[in-house]
């Protein structure tokens, strides 16, 4: 089950081929110009695209009939995307879900207002009810606000952790105990690159689940776009004509997300199938990390011990940090040493079981082997207790929840900035 | 491109298009009619991508962040483009000789969604 998504590349691999033989070419995309090809291929683009992510779902199997699901919506081209192709499937396939939008307003005035008027088209579009939840009303911060008060260093961990509150807040004011996000294959691959440079092999192997949460958890999430390429999916936009918006976070433009996308870019440029193969590598190496439950498959019932921040919600806007190639890696590096500096505010419970089932020493002695079933082998450890965060009442495997923590920090800076 | 002078090559009529957030940095529009020359004259041979990539960040584009458009003077990976719908990797890139008429789109694929 844990082979989903080597299998699934195989099988893009060789489809790709099919589609492309005689053009010699090793990868996509798909549509041919002039004389009959046209149309045929540019249809057979979009079938092929909605097939795949058909495929992932079905073989995750990610939904149940009658389940209400919330699309986590931004109004950028990776939402837009999702929900029409969700909405398509839905019907075509006969899901029976219940799909609502779920929008999060951050208050950044000039990006994220104007974003949600798409979101609000695209409600209209798909016929689909839409709720939106501002940071306002849940933390009584703008980001405005808060960048007004901490400047734009670092803003971007404050924006990804309340925005992981948000949506599951979202949900469960909506009954949605299901929450989808447009992350594609690019996504995942930078959350994979990211996460081996900083050497952090127990997020690393979270990032590439396709579910996270699970029962003890109230809002689980996943992707369903997962092994989609980005190209993909503005290609499919384009194709269709989805009404999406582009316009970058006025404050993003810090984030290290930012250079791991550069150098994945790149890096496609001389290699295209290398996102698709950093992604396979990711969940290879996530079968070799202790305790860790590799699958990329529902269907076993994931026990990720507390749903810990992934990096995802923290910047997946994509940011374009400008400079030449050269410039990047130095930029990635200062950026890894400034997170660092963050990392503290990041829970990692299973780093910490990771650790202390090495006895301390740096060393690893057992290296569990690929045929073992890794969540089976470590599952004794301890593992922290998922409580409630005292203060706001919302999980938190912490008395005090992140998004509390962070508050009480702005909080105590706010009189200083007023006067 | 309105300084299309009447040298010894003609010009062809083209269409470019920008989207994805491109559009930011050529004047916050997405359409734009350009002729270009049927021959590059610099290098004298006939217009391609490469050409029009150049020919764009001398002549169209309106912000100084060139660098969100063009790298180590290519186009910046992670930029889409369409060559009358088709992906450019089907037409030979940079090497795809303009022709008249031609719909050219760029797409950033760089922005969040």
């Amino acid at each position: 089950m844990a082979q989903d998504g080597s299998l699934l590349t195989k099988k893009k691999i060789s489809k790709e081929k099919e589609i492309l033989a005689g053009a010699d070419k090793k990868r996509r995309i798909v549509d041919f110009t002039g004389s009959t090809g046209q149309r045929y291929l540019r249809t057979c683009f979009i079938q092929i695209f909605e097939d795949e992510v058909h495929h992932t779902i079905t073989s995750s199997q990610l939904f149940h009939p009658g389940e209400k699901v919330a699309i986590g919506a931004s109004g950028g081209k990776d939402s837009t995307v999702l929900a029409s192709v969700l909405k398509t499937l839905n019907e075509r396939h006969g899901y029976g879900l219940d799909l609502v939008l779920l929008s999060i307003d951050e208050g950044i005035k000039g990006y994220r207002d104007d974003s949600l008027e798409t979101v609000k088209r695209n409600a209209a579009q798909y016929e689909m009810p839409l709720k939106v939840v501002g940071y306002d009303e849940l933390y009584g911060w703008t980001m405005d606000q808060v960048v007004e008060t901490i400047g734009k260093k670092g803003n971007c961990t404050y924006c990804g952790v309340f925005r992981r509150q948000a949506l599951d807040r979202g949900a469960k004011m909506l009954g949605i105990k299901h929450v989808v996000t447009g992350h594609n294959a690019d996504d995942v691959a930078e959350t994979v690159l990211m996460n081996l440079l900083r050497g952090d092999m127990a997020r690393l192997s979270r990032s590439t689940s396709i579910v996270t949460g699970d029962d003890r958890s109230e809002v689980k999430r996943s992707k369903p776009l997962k092994y989609s390429y980005e190209k993909e999916i503005v290609l499919y936009a384009h194709h269709k004509k989805l009404d999406y918006f582009s316009t970058e976070c006025i404050y993003s433009p810090e984030a290290f997300r930012g250079s791991a996308r550069s150098l994945i870019k790149q890096l496609e440029r001389v290699r295209p199938s290398a996102i698709l193969d950093i992604v396979r590598s990711g969940e290879d190496m996530a079968r070799l990390v202790p305790g860790e439950s590799a699958s990329s498959c529902a269907c076993k019932g994931q026990k990720a011990p507390v749903p810990a921040i992934s990096e995802d919600d923290i910047a997946g806007c994509g940011s374009q940090s400008g400079g030449a190639p050269g410039g990047e890696m130095a930029a990635m590096d200062k950026q890894l040493r400034e997170n660092e500096e963050h990392a503290g505010l990041e829970i990692d419970v299973t780093k910490k079981i990771f650790e202390n089932r090495q006895g301390g020493k740096g060393t690893l002695k057992e290296i569990p082997t690929r045929s073992g079933n890794p969540a089976s082998k470590g599952s004794n450890g301890p593992r922290q207790v998922l409580g409630n965060c005292k203060r706001c009442g919302y999980m938190s495997s912490q008395d005090i929840c992140q998004a509390c923590t962070l508050l009480e920090g702005l909080n105590k800076n706010r009189p200083q900035i007023q006067l | 491109m309105g300084s299309s002078e009447p040298t010894s090559c003609e010009t062809i009529p083209i269409t470019v298009e920008f989207s994805g957030g491109l559009e930011m940095l050529f004047s916050n529009k997405a359409k734009h009619a350009v002729a270009v020359p049927s021959i590059d004259p610099v290098t004298n041979s006939p217009f391609n991508i490469g050409h029009l990539i150049r020919h764009l960040v001398d002549n169209l584009i309106t912000d100084d962040r060139t660098d969100l458009f063009v790298l180590d003077d290519h186009l910046r990976p992670g930029i889409l483009v369409l060559i009358n719908d088709a992906d450019w990797e089907l037409e030979g890139e940079e090497e795809y000789e303009i022709q008249s008429g031609d719909a050219i789109l760029f797409v950033s694929t760089l922005h969040g969604g």
